[in-house]
């Protein structure tokens, strides 16, 4: 069960995230995507999803039993080869619902090099099986 | 630029799901979770079989979106993963994608995309927004 203290708090990842030309070929390849110039949409999960797991991991969650219940994506522009991205990320929801506990993560990139700019934010649901 | 008219629809696609995609997207995205590539453990933990990531049915439903106007423009993209899609070992499972225009505006475009496997929806409320300009 997650510390109900930890909604609503940032936690700003240790390392900064360097993007790659082959971080971006390989994954346009096993999607199939054509365009390599850019980062495919949801290509920010590579990052994002393992700052949650860590951070959740952290707060006490078991997570050999989460599941992905929905993810969204606001991009404020491509993710290019070069980038430095910092991930900061906000549990902003957990609620119980029949048994099972339902975390609402969001996590902000922002340029490494450049905090003002935040180039895209995520928000994963996950839900802990009971 | 080509304009859309709401209620057009876009080309409907089939992608191809197989346990070998699973393993070259494990790898590129960083989700080793073994119920994406492991049909043992899979079972042991009470799944009927190997179930693709939904990040990586959702991503194939992101390669559909950016066909559009390009990965550049996506905006913004939304999913419910609400059916796993469960890929068994040597069979190549067809993903059914489509999208219809719900609004258009100004060069911003609202598309609905509608993706199964079998006749049953395995993403709800799958939404992108889309930049023409």
């Amino acid at each position: 069960m997650l510390n109900p203290d930890l909604v609503g708090r940032t936690f700003v990842g240790a390392n900064s995230f360097t993007v790659t030309e082959e971080s971006i070929s390989e994954f346009c390849l096993a999607i199939g995507e054509p365009n390599i110039s850019v980062a495919p949409p949801t290509f920010t999960i590579k990052v994002t999803l393992a700052e949650s797991e860590s951070l959740l991991k952290n707060s006490g969650l078991d997570w050999t039993r989460v599941v992905h219940g929905d993810q969204r994506f606001h991009i404020h522009r491509p993710i290019v080869a070069g980038d430095q991205l910092t991930c900061s990320s906000t549990i902003e929801n957990a609620r119980a619902v029949a048994g099972n506990e339902i975390v609402t993560v969001r996590s902000d990139l922002h340029n490494s090099e450049n905090a003002n700019e935040l180039i895209a934010s995520s928000w994963s649901t996950l839900v802990v099986r009971a | 630029m080509t304009a859309y008219l709401v209620g057009h629809e876009f080309e409907p696609k089939v992608f191809i799901i197989n346990r070998a995609a699973l393993v070259a997207y494990a790898n590129a995205s960083g989700d080793l979770n073994p119920i994406h590539q492991d049909e043992e453990f899979a079972k042991s933990v009470g799944l009927d079989d190997v179930i693709a990531h939904g990040m990586y049915t959702m991503a194939l439903a992101g390669r559909y979106v950016s066909e559009i106007a390009g990965s550049s423009a996506v905006k913004e993209f939304s999913a419910k993963f609400i059916k796993p899609v469960v890929v068994p070992v040597n069979t190549d499972v067809e993903l059914n994608v489509s999208g219809k225009v719900t609004e258009s505006d100004g060069g911003i475009l609202k598309v609905e995309v509608t993706a199964t496997c079998g006749g049953i929806k395995v993403l709800g409320m799958a939404k992108a927004v889309i930049s023409l300009s």
